[in-house]
Protein backbone atom coordinates (compact mmCIF):
# COMPACT_ATOMS: atom_id res chain seq x y z
CA UNK A 1 0.00 0.00 0.00
CA UNK A 2 2.92 2.37 0.55
CA UNK A 3 4.71 1.95 -2.20
CA UNK A 4 1.88 3.30 -4.07
CA UNK A 5 0.40 5.99 -1.65
CA UNK A 6 3.50 7.90 0.04
CA UNK A 7 2.37 8.52 3.35
CA UNK A 8 0.28 11.45 4.26
CA UNK A 9 -1.61 11.03 0.63
CA UNK A 10 -4.90 11.34 2.17
CA UNK A 11 -4.32 13.04 5.05
CA UNK A 12 -2.63 16.43 3.55
CA UNK A 13 -4.88 19.08 3.49
CA UNK A 14 -3.90 20.71 -0.26
CA UNK A 15 -3.73 17.48 -1.29
CA UNK A 16 -7.19 16.46 -0.07
CA UNK A 17 -8.64 20.52 -2.03
CA UNK A 18 -6.80 19.69 -5.24
CA UNK A 19 -8.21 15.88 -5.57
CA UNK A 20 -12.13 17.55 -5.32
CA UNK A 21 -11.47 20.66 -7.01
CA UNK A 22 -9.49 19.04 -9.53
CA UNK A 23 -12.55 16.19 -10.16
CA UNK A 24 -14.75 18.87 -9.81
CA UNK A 25 -13.04 20.92 -12.80
CA UNK A 26 -12.23 17.18 -14.93
CA UNK A 27 -16.15 16.49 -14.62
CA UNK A 28 -17.70 19.58 -16.04
CA UNK A 29 -14.54 20.27 -18.33
CA UNK A 30 -15.16 16.04 -19.73
CA UNK A 31 -19.42 17.31 -20.02
CA UNK A 32 -18.57 20.31 -22.20
CA UNK A 33 -15.85 18.99 -23.88
CA UNK A 34 -17.70 16.40 -25.86
CA UNK A 35 -20.02 19.32 -27.46
CA UNK A 36 -16.72 20.82 -28.21
CA UNK A 37 -15.08 18.31 -30.31
CA UNK A 38 -18.12 17.30 -32.11
CA UNK A 39 -18.94 20.86 -32.50
CA UNK A 40 -15.29 21.06 -33.91
CA UNK A 41 -14.79 24.14 -31.83
CA UNK A 42 -11.12 22.90 -30.03
CA UNK A 43 -9.34 25.85 -30.77
CA UNK A 44 -11.81 28.15 -29.51
CA UNK A 45 -11.69 26.00 -26.67
CA UNK A 46 -7.99 26.66 -25.75
CA UNK A 47 -8.14 30.05 -27.31
CA UNK A 48 -10.53 30.87 -24.27
CA UNK A 49 -8.09 29.85 -21.74
CA UNK A 50 -5.23 31.62 -23.28
CA UNK A 51 -7.94 34.81 -23.40
CA UNK A 52 -8.74 34.23 -19.63
CA UNK A 53 -4.53 33.92 -18.65
CA UNK A 54 -4.79 37.86 -20.47
CA UNK A 55 -7.71 38.37 -17.95
CA UNK A 56 -5.91 36.99 -14.94
CA UNK A 57 -2.56 38.77 -15.49
CA UNK A 58 -4.81 41.97 -15.75
CA UNK A 59 -6.29 41.61 -12.63
CA UNK A 60 -2.81 40.96 -11.33
CA UNK A 61 -2.34 44.43 -12.42
CA UNK A 62 -5.34 46.24 -11.28
CA UNK A 63 -5.20 43.84 -7.87
CA UNK A 64 -8.70 42.21 -8.11
CA UNK A 65 -9.33 39.20 -7.93
CA UNK A 66 -8.18 37.58 -10.65
CA UNK A 67 -11.48 35.59 -10.96
CA UNK A 68 -13.03 38.55 -12.06
CA UNK A 69 -10.50 38.80 -14.71
CA UNK A 70 -10.93 35.64 -16.21
CA UNK A 71 -14.63 35.78 -16.31
CA UNK A 72 -14.69 38.86 -18.20
CA UNK A 73 -12.34 38.92 -20.44
CA UNK A 74 -13.69 35.28 -21.41
CA UNK A 75 -16.64 36.22 -21.70
CA UNK A 76 -16.00 38.86 -23.70
CA UNK A 77 -13.66 36.88 -26.20
CA UNK A 78 -16.84 34.80 -26.73
CA UNK A 79 -19.11 37.20 -27.59
CA UNK A 80 -16.88 38.90 -30.28
CA UNK A 81 -15.60 35.77 -31.73
CA UNK A 82 -19.41 35.02 -32.23
CA UNK A 83 -19.61 39.10 -33.33
CA UNK A 84 -17.62 38.20 -36.22
CA UNK A 85 -20.03 35.63 -37.46
CA UNK A 86 -18.09 33.38 -39.85
CA UNK A 87 -20.07 30.11 -40.08
CA UNK A 88 -18.15 27.75 -41.80
CA UNK A 89 -15.20 26.17 -39.95
CA UNK A 90 -12.17 27.50 -41.77
CA UNK A 91 -13.31 30.91 -41.15
CA UNK A 92 -14.53 30.21 -37.95
CA UNK A 93 -10.76 29.38 -36.78
CA UNK A 94 -9.29 32.62 -38.58
CA UNK A 95 -11.83 34.50 -36.48
CA UNK A 96 -10.76 32.77 -32.89
CA UNK A 97 -7.29 33.35 -33.77
CA UNK A 98 -7.60 37.52 -34.51
CA UNK A 99 -9.30 37.68 -30.89
CA UNK A 100 -6.57 34.84 -29.84
CA UNK A 101 -3.56 36.80 -31.45
CA UNK A 102 -5.44 40.44 -29.65
CA UNK A 103 -5.75 39.30 -26.10
CA UNK A 104 -1.94 37.32 -26.30
CA UNK A 105 -0.65 41.56 -27.42
CA UNK A 106 -2.87 42.22 -24.14
CA UNK A 107 -1.22 39.58 -22.04
CA UNK A 108 2.29 40.37 -23.24
CA UNK A 109 1.23 43.80 -22.20
CA UNK A 110 -0.31 43.28 -18.61
CA UNK A 111 2.55 40.56 -17.77
CA UNK A 112 5.35 43.30 -18.51
CA UNK A 113 3.60 46.02 -16.66
CA UNK A 114 3.13 43.94 -13.47
CA UNK A 115 6.33 42.36 -13.42
CA UNK A 116 8.01 46.18 -13.77
CA UNK A 117 5.27 47.67 -11.05
CA UNK A 118 3.77 45.05 -8.86
CA UNK A 119 7.19 43.38 -8.54
CA UNK A 120 5.47 40.10 -8.92
CA UNK A 121 7.88 37.90 -10.62
CA UNK A 122 6.71 34.85 -11.78
CA UNK A 123 3.05 35.00 -12.52
CA UNK A 124 3.38 33.98 -15.90
CA UNK A 125 4.36 30.53 -15.05
CA UNK A 126 1.54 30.75 -12.47
CA UNK A 127 -1.18 31.45 -15.00
CA UNK A 128 0.40 29.12 -17.32
CA UNK A 129 1.00 26.70 -15.51
CA UNK A 130 -1.45 26.88 -12.46
CA UNK A 131 -0.46 25.34 -9.22
CA UNK A 132 -3.23 22.88 -8.05
CA UNK A 133 -1.80 22.53 -4.24
CA UNK A 134 -1.54 26.40 -3.68
CA UNK A 135 -5.40 26.50 -4.48
CA UNK A 136 -7.01 28.79 -1.47
CA UNK A 137 -9.80 27.22 0.15
CA UNK A 138 -11.98 30.17 -0.57
CA UNK A 139 -12.60 29.73 -3.96
CA UNK A 140 -14.52 26.69 -3.41
CA UNK A 141 -17.97 28.19 -3.54
CA UNK A 142 -17.66 30.21 -6.22
CA UNK A 143 -15.85 27.59 -8.08
CA UNK A 144 -18.86 25.27 -7.43
CA UNK A 145 -21.40 28.42 -8.59
CA UNK A 146 -19.52 28.01 -12.00
CA UNK A 147 -19.56 24.46 -11.97
CA UNK A 148 -22.99 24.48 -11.88
CA UNK A 149 -24.11 27.03 -14.29
CA UNK A 150 -21.67 25.62 -17.00
CA UNK A 151 -22.96 22.18 -16.59
CA UNK A 152 -26.70 22.65 -15.92
CA UNK A 153 -26.21 25.37 -19.49
CA UNK A 154 -25.01 21.82 -21.29
CA UNK A 155 -28.09 20.00 -19.59
CA UNK A 156 -30.43 22.56 -21.06
CA UNK A 157 -28.58 23.26 -24.20
CA UNK A 158 -27.85 19.67 -25.18
CA UNK A 159 -30.87 18.55 -27.50
CA UNK A 160 -30.70 21.60 -29.60
CA UNK A 161 -26.99 22.00 -29.52
CA UNK A 162 -26.62 18.42 -30.83
CA UNK A 163 -28.80 19.19 -33.65
CA UNK A 164 -27.42 22.58 -34.57
CA UNK A 165 -24.03 21.18 -34.67
CA UNK A 166 -24.70 18.28 -37.05
CA UNK A 167 -27.80 19.63 -39.19
CA UNK A 168 -27.94 23.14 -38.99
CA UNK A 169 -30.54 23.68 -41.80
CA UNK A 170 -33.00 21.05 -40.09
CA UNK A 171 -32.27 22.58 -37.03
CA UNK A 172 -33.35 26.15 -38.55
CA UNK A 173 -36.35 24.55 -39.92
CA UNK A 174 -37.37 23.10 -36.53
CA UNK A 175 -37.33 26.51 -35.18
CA UNK A 176 -34.21 26.45 -33.45
CA UNK A 177 -32.12 29.75 -33.16
CA UNK A 178 -28.95 27.96 -34.09
CA UNK A 179 -26.72 31.18 -33.71
CA UNK A 180 -28.32 31.88 -30.43
CA UNK A 181 -27.86 28.32 -29.23
CA UNK A 182 -24.08 28.70 -30.69
CA UNK A 183 -23.50 32.14 -28.70
CA UNK A 184 -24.89 30.35 -25.07
CA UNK A 185 -22.54 27.65 -25.64
CA UNK A 186 -19.45 29.60 -25.88
CA UNK A 187 -20.33 31.49 -23.36
CA UNK A 188 -20.79 28.75 -20.96
CA UNK A 189 -17.25 27.61 -22.42
CA UNK A 190 -15.93 30.49 -21.57
CA UNK A 191 -17.02 30.16 -17.82
CA UNK A 192 -16.13 26.38 -17.51
CA UNK A 193 -12.67 27.21 -19.16
CA UNK A 194 -12.43 30.38 -17.02
CA UNK A 195 -12.96 27.93 -13.84
CA UNK A 196 -10.66 25.06 -14.49
CA UNK A 197 -7.63 28.18 -15.91
CA UNK A 198 -8.65 29.52 -12.39
CA UNK A 199 -8.34 26.56 -10.50
CA UNK A 200 -5.44 24.04 -12.68
CA UNK A 201 -4.30 26.78 -15.14
CA UNK A 202 -4.36 27.11 -18.63
CA UNK A 203 -2.85 24.07 -20.27
CA UNK A 204 -4.69 22.25 -17.98
CA UNK A 205 -7.59 23.29 -19.06
CA UNK A 206 -7.50 22.61 -22.64
CA UNK A 207 -6.00 19.44 -22.03
CA UNK A 208 -8.85 18.24 -19.92
CA UNK A 209 -11.50 19.74 -21.90
CA UNK A 210 -10.26 18.34 -25.71
CA UNK A 211 -8.64 14.99 -24.08
CA UNK A 212 -11.10 12.84 -22.38
CA UNK A 213 -13.80 14.16 -25.09
CA UNK A 214 -11.62 13.02 -27.59
CA UNK A 215 -10.98 9.44 -26.28
CA UNK A 216 -14.33 8.84 -25.32
CA UNK A 217 -15.76 9.93 -28.82
CA UNK A 218 -13.69 7.06 -30.16
CA UNK A 219 -15.16 4.81 -27.89
CA UNK A 220 -18.87 5.54 -28.04
CA UNK A 221 -20.99 7.08 -30.36
CA UNK A 222 -23.75 8.03 -28.11
CA UNK A 223 -23.29 11.47 -26.86
CA UNK A 224 -24.85 10.78 -23.78
CA UNK A 225 -23.04 7.71 -22.89
CA UNK A 226 -19.54 9.61 -24.54
CA UNK A 227 -20.17 12.38 -21.67
CA UNK A 228 -20.34 9.81 -19.27
CA UNK A 229 -17.08 8.02 -20.52
CA UNK A 230 -15.40 11.59 -21.00
CA UNK A 231 -15.87 12.74 -17.26
CA UNK A 232 -14.92 9.12 -16.11
CA UNK A 233 -11.46 9.52 -18.12
CA UNK A 234 -10.98 13.29 -16.92
CA UNK A 235 -11.49 12.47 -13.25
CA UNK A 236 -9.30 9.65 -13.65
CA UNK A 237 -6.12 11.49 -15.25
CA UNK A 238 -6.39 13.94 -12.63
CA UNK A 239 -6.28 11.37 -9.78
CA UNK A 240 -3.77 9.62 -10.90
CA UNK A 241 -1.73 13.05 -11.81
CA UNK A 242 -2.02 14.11 -8.58
CA UNK A 243 -1.13 10.75 -7.15
CA UNK A 244 2.01 10.42 -9.19
CA UNK A 245 2.94 14.04 -8.63
CA UNK A 246 2.98 13.56 -4.58
CA UNK A 247 4.93 10.61 -5.20
CA UNK A 248 7.36 11.79 -7.32
CA UNK A 249 8.84 14.31 -4.59
CA UNK A 250 12.15 11.92 -4.02
CA UNK A 251 12.84 11.02 -7.73
CA UNK A 252 15.52 12.09 -9.26
CA UNK A 253 16.63 14.31 -10.22
CA UNK A 254 16.51 17.34 -8.14
CA UNK A 255 14.36 16.07 -5.40
CA UNK A 256 11.13 18.73 -5.47
CA UNK A 257 8.81 16.63 -7.52
CA UNK A 258 7.80 16.43 -11.10
CA UNK A 259 4.90 18.78 -12.00
CA UNK A 260 0.90 17.37 -11.83
CA UNK A 261 0.64 18.97 -14.90
CA UNK A 262 2.94 17.24 -16.62
CA UNK A 263 1.44 14.00 -15.61
CA UNK A 264 -2.02 14.80 -16.30
CA UNK A 265 -1.23 15.91 -20.12
CA UNK A 266 0.83 12.94 -20.21
CA UNK A 267 -2.01 10.73 -19.03
CA UNK A 268 -4.41 12.37 -20.90
CA UNK A 269 -2.77 12.24 -24.46
CA UNK A 270 -2.07 7.96 -23.46
CA UNK A 271 -5.84 7.90 -23.15
CA UNK A 272 -6.02 9.82 -26.41
CA UNK A 273 -3.56 7.34 -28.02
CA UNK A 274 -5.12 4.03 -26.48
CA UNK A 275 -8.67 4.91 -27.44
CA UNK A 276 -8.02 4.83 -31.31
CA UNK A 277 -6.67 1.15 -30.76
CA UNK A 278 -10.19 -0.28 -30.29
CA UNK A 279 -12.00 2.39 -32.14
CA UNK A 280 -15.52 1.35 -33.45
CA UNK A 281 -15.86 1.26 -37.27
CA UNK A 282 -12.37 2.56 -37.49
CA UNK A 283 -12.53 2.17 -41.36
CA UNK A 284 -15.78 4.15 -41.65
CA UNK A 285 -13.52 7.07 -39.57
CA UNK A 286 -11.72 8.57 -42.32
CA UNK A 287 -14.25 9.19 -45.03
CA UNK A 288 -16.64 10.32 -41.96
CA UNK A 289 -14.50 13.50 -41.03
CA UNK B 1 18.25 48.31 -33.56
CA UNK B 2 19.37 48.34 -37.33
CA UNK B 3 19.72 44.23 -36.32
CA UNK B 4 16.20 44.08 -35.03
CA UNK B 5 14.47 45.78 -37.72
CA UNK B 6 16.29 43.43 -40.39
CA UNK B 7 15.16 40.36 -38.29
CA UNK B 8 11.87 41.76 -37.76
CA UNK B 9 11.93 42.33 -41.65
CA UNK B 10 12.66 38.75 -42.07
CA UNK B 11 10.59 37.26 -39.95
CA UNK B 12 7.55 39.21 -41.30
CA UNK B 13 8.49 38.18 -45.15
CA UNK B 14 7.94 34.57 -43.55
CA UNK B 15 5.09 34.84 -41.37
CA UNK B 16 3.28 36.92 -44.26
CA UNK B 17 4.05 34.16 -46.93
CA UNK B 18 3.32 31.08 -44.74
CA UNK B 19 0.15 32.87 -43.11
CA UNK B 20 -1.28 33.38 -46.43
CA UNK B 21 -1.50 29.53 -47.11
CA UNK B 22 -2.41 28.97 -43.34
CA UNK B 23 -5.05 30.75 -43.48
CA UNK B 24 -6.13 29.59 -46.68
CA UNK B 25 -5.99 25.73 -45.74
CA UNK B 26 -7.67 27.15 -42.31
CA UNK B 27 -4.75 25.69 -39.81
CA UNK B 28 -4.70 29.15 -37.70
CA UNK B 29 -4.69 26.29 -34.48
CA UNK B 30 -1.50 24.60 -36.04
CA UNK B 31 -0.24 28.04 -36.56
CA UNK B 32 -0.62 29.26 -32.89
CA UNK B 33 0.60 25.22 -31.81
CA UNK B 34 3.38 25.35 -33.46
CA UNK B 35 5.21 27.96 -32.00
CA UNK B 36 4.12 27.18 -28.94
CA UNK B 37 6.21 23.83 -29.06
CA UNK B 38 9.58 25.81 -29.15
CA UNK B 39 9.16 26.21 -26.17
CA UNK B 40 9.34 22.89 -24.85
CA UNK B 41 12.31 22.15 -26.89
CA UNK B 42 14.07 25.87 -25.45
CA UNK B 43 13.31 24.30 -21.63
CA UNK B 44 14.88 20.70 -23.19
CA UNK B 45 18.00 22.31 -24.36
CA UNK B 46 18.15 23.96 -21.51
CA UNK B 47 18.16 21.59 -19.66
CA UNK B 48 20.75 19.05 -21.27
CA UNK B 49 23.08 21.98 -21.97
CA UNK B 50 22.40 21.90 -25.64
CA UNK B 51 22.31 24.56 -28.03
CA UNK B 52 18.54 25.91 -28.20
CA UNK B 53 18.18 26.16 -31.75
CA UNK B 54 18.54 22.39 -32.11
CA UNK B 55 16.31 21.77 -29.66
CA UNK B 56 13.49 24.13 -30.70
CA UNK B 57 14.30 22.90 -34.22
CA UNK B 58 14.02 18.97 -33.21
CA UNK B 59 10.61 19.66 -30.94
CA UNK B 60 9.30 21.90 -33.53
CA UNK B 61 9.12 19.29 -36.34
CA UNK B 62 8.15 16.34 -34.18
CA UNK B 63 5.39 18.41 -33.04
CA UNK B 64 4.87 19.32 -36.39
CA UNK B 65 4.88 15.68 -38.00
CA UNK B 66 2.68 14.14 -34.46
CA UNK B 67 -0.34 16.63 -35.91
CA UNK B 68 -0.36 15.01 -39.19
CA UNK B 69 0.12 11.62 -37.99
CA UNK B 70 -2.69 12.08 -35.32
CA UNK B 71 -4.63 13.89 -37.61
CA UNK B 72 -4.89 11.12 -40.16
CA UNK B 73 -6.42 8.82 -37.55
CA UNK B 74 -9.20 11.35 -36.15
CA UNK B 75 -9.83 15.00 -35.74
CA UNK B 76 -7.00 17.25 -36.28
CA UNK B 77 -8.47 20.05 -34.31
CA UNK B 78 -7.95 17.73 -31.68
CA UNK B 79 -4.76 16.17 -32.71
CA UNK B 80 -3.08 19.67 -32.59
CA UNK B 81 -4.91 20.61 -29.21
CA UNK B 82 -3.56 17.27 -27.86
CA UNK B 83 0.23 17.44 -29.14
CA UNK B 84 -0.10 21.25 -28.11
CA UNK B 85 -0.75 20.69 -24.35
CA UNK B 86 1.43 17.53 -24.11
CA UNK B 87 4.47 19.79 -25.20
CA UNK B 88 3.81 22.67 -23.14
CA UNK B 89 3.60 20.17 -20.00
CA UNK B 90 7.07 18.40 -21.61
CA UNK B 91 8.11 22.10 -21.33
CA UNK B 92 6.86 22.70 -17.35
CA UNK B 93 8.30 19.69 -16.67
CA UNK B 94 11.88 20.78 -18.42
CA UNK B 95 11.90 23.80 -16.71
CA UNK B 96 10.92 22.55 -12.96
CA UNK B 97 13.26 19.98 -13.52
CA UNK B 98 16.41 22.51 -14.35
CA UNK B 99 15.06 25.31 -12.04
CA UNK B 100 15.49 28.16 -14.53
CA UNK B 101 14.03 31.34 -14.11
CA UNK B 102 10.09 32.53 -15.32
CA UNK B 103 11.66 35.18 -17.39
CA UNK B 104 12.95 32.93 -19.64
CA UNK B 105 9.78 31.43 -20.58
CA UNK B 106 8.14 35.16 -20.90
CA UNK B 107 11.00 36.20 -23.12
CA UNK B 108 10.15 33.04 -25.47
CA UNK B 109 6.46 33.74 -25.66
CA UNK B 110 6.60 37.39 -26.08
CA UNK B 111 9.79 37.79 -27.15
CA UNK B 112 12.62 40.18 -26.87
CA UNK B 113 13.42 41.54 -30.39
CA UNK B 114 14.71 44.66 -28.94
CA UNK B 115 17.81 42.39 -27.99
CA UNK B 116 18.79 41.02 -31.29
CA UNK B 117 22.26 40.25 -31.34
CA UNK B 118 24.18 40.99 -35.19
CA UNK B 119 25.28 36.81 -34.57
CA UNK B 120 21.64 35.85 -35.27
CA UNK B 121 21.37 37.47 -38.53
CA UNK B 122 23.19 34.86 -40.19
CA UNK B 123 20.93 31.83 -39.27
CA UNK B 124 17.35 34.05 -39.51
CA UNK B 125 18.96 35.01 -42.74
CA UNK B 126 19.28 31.75 -43.99
CA UNK B 127 16.24 30.10 -42.95
CA UNK B 128 13.78 33.10 -44.40
CA UNK B 129 15.76 31.95 -48.01
CA UNK B 130 14.98 28.75 -47.16
CA UNK B 131 11.24 29.08 -46.28
CA UNK B 132 10.51 31.26 -49.22
CA UNK B 133 12.03 29.17 -51.82
CA UNK B 134 10.06 25.80 -50.36
CA UNK B 135 6.91 27.67 -50.49
CA UNK B 136 7.57 28.24 -54.10
CA UNK B 137 7.81 25.29 -54.84
CA UNK B 138 4.79 24.19 -52.67
CA UNK B 139 2.96 27.16 -53.44
CA UNK B 140 0.80 26.07 -56.67
CA UNK B 141 -0.12 22.28 -55.19
CA UNK B 142 -0.95 24.46 -51.68
CA UNK B 143 -3.28 26.37 -53.14
CA UNK B 144 -5.05 24.06 -55.78
CA UNK B 145 -5.56 21.88 -52.59
CA UNK B 146 -7.07 24.83 -50.80
CA UNK B 147 -9.73 25.77 -53.55
CA UNK B 148 -10.17 22.20 -55.35
CA UNK B 149 -10.28 20.13 -52.09
CA UNK B 150 -9.94 16.51 -52.56
CA UNK B 151 -10.84 17.08 -56.20
CA UNK B 152 -7.32 18.07 -56.86
CA UNK B 153 -5.98 14.83 -56.16
CA UNK B 154 -8.86 12.68 -56.02
CA UNK B 155 -6.85 9.50 -55.58
CA UNK B 156 -5.45 11.32 -52.56
CA UNK B 157 -1.90 10.15 -53.03
CA UNK B 158 0.17 13.38 -52.75
CA UNK B 159 -2.59 14.54 -50.11
CA UNK B 160 -0.45 13.42 -47.58
CA UNK B 161 2.92 14.63 -48.59
CA UNK B 162 1.71 17.85 -49.05
CA UNK B 163 0.18 18.32 -45.97
CA UNK B 164 3.43 16.99 -44.11
CA UNK B 165 5.27 19.28 -46.24
CA UNK B 166 3.40 22.08 -45.00
CA UNK B 167 3.32 21.43 -41.64
CA UNK B 168 7.52 20.80 -41.59
CA UNK B 169 7.49 23.78 -43.36
CA UNK B 170 5.54 26.07 -40.25
CA UNK B 171 7.90 24.51 -37.98
CA UNK B 172 10.77 25.48 -39.47
CA UNK B 173 9.64 28.77 -40.05
CA UNK B 174 8.85 28.86 -36.32
CA UNK B 175 12.32 27.56 -35.35
CA UNK B 176 13.90 30.38 -36.98
CA UNK B 177 11.35 32.83 -35.30
CA UNK B 178 10.24 32.27 -32.43
CA UNK B 179 14.19 32.79 -30.09
CA UNK B 180 14.27 36.20 -31.65
CA UNK B 181 10.56 37.35 -31.61
CA UNK B 182 8.86 34.95 -29.51
CA UNK B 183 6.00 32.60 -30.09
CA UNK B 184 2.86 35.04 -29.66
CA UNK B 185 4.77 37.57 -32.28
CA UNK B 186 5.05 35.07 -34.92
CA UNK B 187 1.59 33.52 -34.65
CA UNK B 188 -0.29 37.33 -34.68
CA UNK B 189 1.55 37.98 -38.07
CA UNK B 190 0.62 34.19 -39.44
CA UNK B 191 -2.83 35.55 -39.20
CA UNK B 192 -3.80 39.28 -38.56
CA UNK B 193 -2.41 40.33 -42.20
CA UNK B 194 -3.20 37.08 -44.03
CA UNK B 195 -6.98 37.29 -43.17
CA UNK B 196 -6.89 41.00 -43.97
CA UNK B 197 -5.19 40.79 -47.47
CA UNK B 198 -8.09 37.83 -48.28
CA UNK B 199 -10.42 40.28 -47.86
CA UNK B 200 -8.76 42.98 -49.88
CA UNK B 201 -8.60 40.76 -52.82
CA UNK B 202 -9.66 38.00 -54.75
CA UNK B 203 -6.24 37.20 -57.04
CA UNK B 204 -4.40 34.34 -54.85
CA UNK B 205 -0.88 35.85 -55.59
CA UNK B 206 -1.77 39.53 -55.40
CA UNK B 207 -2.83 38.75 -51.74
CA UNK B 208 0.07 36.75 -51.11
CA UNK B 209 1.76 39.53 -51.78
CA UNK B 210 -0.37 41.89 -50.01
CA UNK B 211 -0.18 39.82 -46.78
CA UNK B 212 3.34 40.51 -47.17
CA UNK B 213 3.54 44.05 -47.41
CA UNK B 214 1.29 44.23 -44.49
CA UNK B 215 2.77 41.71 -42.22
CA UNK B 216 5.82 44.28 -42.77
CA UNK B 217 4.37 47.24 -42.39
CA UNK B 218 2.65 45.63 -39.06
CA UNK B 219 6.27 45.06 -37.71
CA UNK B 220 8.06 48.28 -38.13
CA UNK B 221 5.39 50.09 -36.77
CA UNK B 222 5.23 47.94 -33.85
CA UNK B 223 8.88 47.54 -33.78
CA UNK B 224 8.95 51.60 -33.64
CA UNK B 225 6.45 51.76 -31.48
CA UNK B 226 7.92 49.80 -29.28
CA UNK B 227 11.49 51.51 -29.16
CA UNK B 228 9.99 54.79 -28.72
CA UNK B 229 7.24 53.76 -25.41
CA UNK B 230 9.24 50.61 -23.96
CA UNK B 231 5.93 48.45 -24.07
CA UNK B 232 6.71 44.89 -25.56
CA UNK B 233 6.62 44.66 -29.30
CA UNK B 234 4.33 41.53 -28.51
CA UNK B 235 1.78 44.14 -27.41
CA UNK B 236 2.00 46.35 -29.99
CA UNK B 237 1.89 43.41 -32.31
CA UNK B 238 -0.97 41.36 -31.28
CA UNK B 239 -3.36 44.60 -31.00
CA UNK B 240 -1.98 46.13 -34.40
CA UNK B 241 -2.44 42.79 -36.04
CA UNK B 242 -6.49 42.60 -34.88
CA UNK B 243 -6.07 46.15 -36.08
CA UNK B 244 -5.04 45.53 -39.73
CA UNK B 245 -8.04 42.90 -40.07
CA UNK B 246 -10.76 44.64 -38.89
CA UNK B 247 -9.91 47.38 -40.84
CA UNK B 248 -9.58 45.32 -43.95
CA UNK B 249 -12.95 43.91 -43.22
CA UNK B 250 -14.39 46.82 -43.36
CA UNK B 251 -12.84 48.29 -46.07
CA UNK B 252 -13.84 45.18 -47.94
CA UNK B 253 -17.62 45.64 -46.91
CA UNK B 254 -17.79 49.09 -47.69
CA UNK B 255 -16.62 48.55 -51.38
CA UNK B 256 -18.97 46.01 -51.93
CA UNK B 257 -21.61 47.86 -50.67
CA UNK B 258 -21.04 50.97 -52.88
CA UNK B 259 -20.69 48.03 -56.11
CA UNK B 260 -24.00 46.64 -55.03
CA UNK B 261 -25.36 50.21 -55.00
CA UNK B 262 -23.42 51.49 -58.01
CA UNK B 263 -25.44 48.42 -59.95
CA UNK B 264 -28.78 49.14 -58.42
CA UNK B 265 -28.37 52.73 -59.75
Amino acid sequence: MHVLFEPGFFTDGPVRLALVLGGAVAVVSGLVGVLTVVRGQSFAGHALADIGAAGGSGAFLLGVNPLWGFVVLGLAAAGSMELMGLQRARSRDVATGIVLGAALGLAALFLYLDASYTSTTGVTTTVLFGSIFAVSGSIVPVAAAFAGVAALAVVVLFRPLLLASVNPELAAARGVGVRMVGLAYLLAMAVAVSLSCLTIGAILSTALLIGPAGAALRLTRRPGRAMAVSAALGVAAVWLGILLSYDSYYWPPAGRGWPVSFFVVALVFLFYLASSLRSPRHGHRRGAR
Amino acid sequence: MVDTLWVATLVAMVAGAVGFFTVLRGSTFVAHALPQTAFAGAAGAALLGADPLLGIGTFAVASALGVGWLSRRGRSDVATALVLVLMLGLGGLFLALSAQYSSQVYSLLFGEVLGVSTTQLGPTAGLTAGSLVALALLGRPLLLEAVLGAAADPRGRHRRWLEGAFLVLVAVATTMSVPVVGALLMFSLMVGPPAAARHLTDRPWRALLLSMGLALATVWASVAAAYLSNWPVGFYVGVLGAGVYGTGRLWAARRRRRRGAHLAG
